[in-house]
């Protein structure tokens, strides 16, 4: 063997021990959560307020706590984010301003969730006056989850080439009717997976909606967006680490755990599908 | 013969932001003639012909100087609504644009952009410019289909076809042959010479023998200028200019 197939066979061997690694990283936490977890779904444990000292029961108040908080960070997150990537995309000149404010925009993606839950508390629940609720909870989730739904519409905006602009507006069409006809309908779809990819993220924080919303703890469903929730991330923390005996109550933690991730791949799973649907139908 | 001007330049210049790309341009396009666009690449040519219907106002950093009169008014003036000026000087492209719709929704595209509701008065005018851009025959079973299913050379007719549909005055044409096999080459220069009877026709051509078989005038350019202007059978004969002259047949460019 000469050294040039020496080289190309070891470097195989060891992109594939890599690759091998992470995906054994990534069955043995799905076969841990899985194998510990599965146990406890059950029917009640779905659809059941936690009991006695949440030591029995369910987390069907988590379930719906996340759910509501959930569709609130899509208010917020949705429009803003979809509106500000079209201004940026199709209105904002390029220059050294848009170019700044895009990089802000990107670099707050990377801001630590725990700062957002700060910034939530000083502005929705203090400055608002909106209290620790729902509202408050939400919107937080949503100011996180905007950095990946501009960047994520703006790539989408991106990839409609220029020739349907240019088109549109040659024949007679003002610029919002070419983004309309002849631009929006096929980047909504980019558009809508990268908000649900965000949206699936911000469903499973816990940083957040610590200090703007999350209970420990009720015995009854959120009334209105002005109440406190519980949230299966939060439910799964003070399962996982506060509760006064962790030990006994850590199959509900891991049936909690095994519920989010199912929540949050099945948000994945909903954007892949509509995104093959509508560019199926676009294509036909 | 002013009042046969459809198109008057006078004075043009332009500008990509600090880099003048038009110089001085003096052009008449004439009421139902086909003007031919020739030069070497990058002297203008389709600069030139995107300042017609203000389609370079889309670049940001671009500035025009001068008058093109449109029957006789600025189009650059600023009480002029740019949307009106290009539906009325319409514009087919280098590379065929059809929209990602069905061939009759791509020709309905700019009568629904322009407010029409009327259903029947949309299919027939769907119709008729198809059978306009001689493209109906080959179609009419299946207006319903993806135009992206046409050939290259029936997309192009499709787009002339949707260019029609709001009834411009003037249509620019970019090079609309240059990715087209000689048949279909042929059959969008057949219907250059069918709709100068009703339209102003303005084309870009890299193509000597194009320019010289579907052009009434041709306008020469070069380094941004406007070598020469007259009508074609005289500058394909007897130009007034020697530069002219090695360009059409052929020695540099």
């Amino acid at each position: 063997m000469n050294n040039r197939t020496i080289e190309q066979r070891t470097g195989f061997i060891l992109l594939s021990l890599f690759f091998l690694i992470v995906l054994a990283i990534i069955i043995v936490i799905f076969v841990d959560i899985i194998s510990k977890g599965f146990s406890v779904i059950s029917w009640e444990f779905l659809t059941q307020p936690p009991r006695k000292g949440m030591t029995q029961g369910g987390i069907f108040p988590a379930i719906v706590g996340t759910f509501m908080v959930t569709v609130m960070t899509a208010v917020l997150a949705v429009p803003l984010g979809m509106g500000c990537a079209i201004y940026l995309n199709e209105y904002a000149n390029d220059n050294k301003l848009t170019r700044l404010i895009r990089m802000s925009i990107r670099n707050l993606s990377g801001v630590p969730s725990i700062v957002y839950g700060l910034f939530g508390v000083v502005i929705f629940v203090q400055l608002m006056r909106f209290g620790t609720c729902i509202l408050s909870a939400g919107f937080t989730l949503g100011l996180m989850t905007l950095p990946w739904t501009i960047t994520a519409s703006e790539e989408a905006l991106k990839n409609v080439p220029q020739s349907y602009r240019d088109g549109s507006l040659a024949l007679g069409a003002t610029k919002w009717q070419a983004i309309k006809t002849n631009v929006l309908p096929y980047a909504v779809p980019g558009m809508l997976t990268g908000t649900i990819l965000g949206l699936a993220r911000a469903a499973g924080e816990t940083a957040p909606i610590l200090f703007t919303g999350a209970a420990f703890f009720l015995p009854f469903l959120p009334k209105s967006i002005f109440d406190q929730f519980m949230a299966l991330p939060y439910h799964l923390y003070i399962m996982a680490t506060q509760h006064h005996d962790i030990e006994m109550v850590r199959p509900i933690a891991y049936g909690t755990a095994l519920v989010l991730i199912v929540l949050v791949l099945s948000m994945n799973l909903f954007a892949i599908i509509l995104r093959y649907r509508l560019r199926k139908v676009r294509k036909e | 013969m002013t009042e046969n001007i459809k198109i008057k330049v006078k004075d043009f210049d332009f500008y990509y932001g600090d880099n003048l790309a038009l110089k001085k341009v003096n052009v008449d396009i004439y009421r139902n003639k086909v003007l031919g666009i020739i030069g070497p690449s990058g002297c203008g040519k389709s600069t030139f012909l995107r300042s017609l219907n203000r389609m370079n106002d889309v670049i940001t950093g671009t500035r025009a100087e001068g008058d093109v009169l449109l029957e006789g008014k600025n189009i650059y003036d600023p009480d002029v609504d740019v949307v009106d000026i290009r539906r009325r000087v319409g514009m087919v492209f280098q590379k065929s644009n059809p929209f990602p719709k069905s061939i009759f929704e791509n020709v309905a595209n700019g009568l629904r952009i322009n407010g029409v509701r009327d259903k029947n008065f949309i299919s027939d005018k769907v119709e008729n410019s198809l059978k306009g851009a001689a493209l109906w025959d080959e179609v009419k079973y299946r207006l319903n289909h993806n135009a992206f299913d046409l050939s290259g050379g029936q997309q192009q007719r499709l787009c002339i076809a949707r260019a029609l549909a709001v009834e411009p005055e003037v249509v620019l044409m970019d090079e609309p042959a240059s990715a087209l096999d000689p048949t279909a080459t042929l059959k969008i220069e057949e219907l250059i010479q069918e709709l100068k009877k009703n339209y102003t026709i303005a084309i870009v051509t890299h193509n000597m023998q194009q320019a010289a078989r579907v052009s009434d005038y041709t306008a020469f350019f070069m380094l941004g200028e406007l070598v020469e202007y007259d009508e074609t059978s005289k500058m394909f004969t007897n130009p007034s200019k020697k530069i002219t002259e090695e360009y059409i047949t052929g020695r540099f460019g």
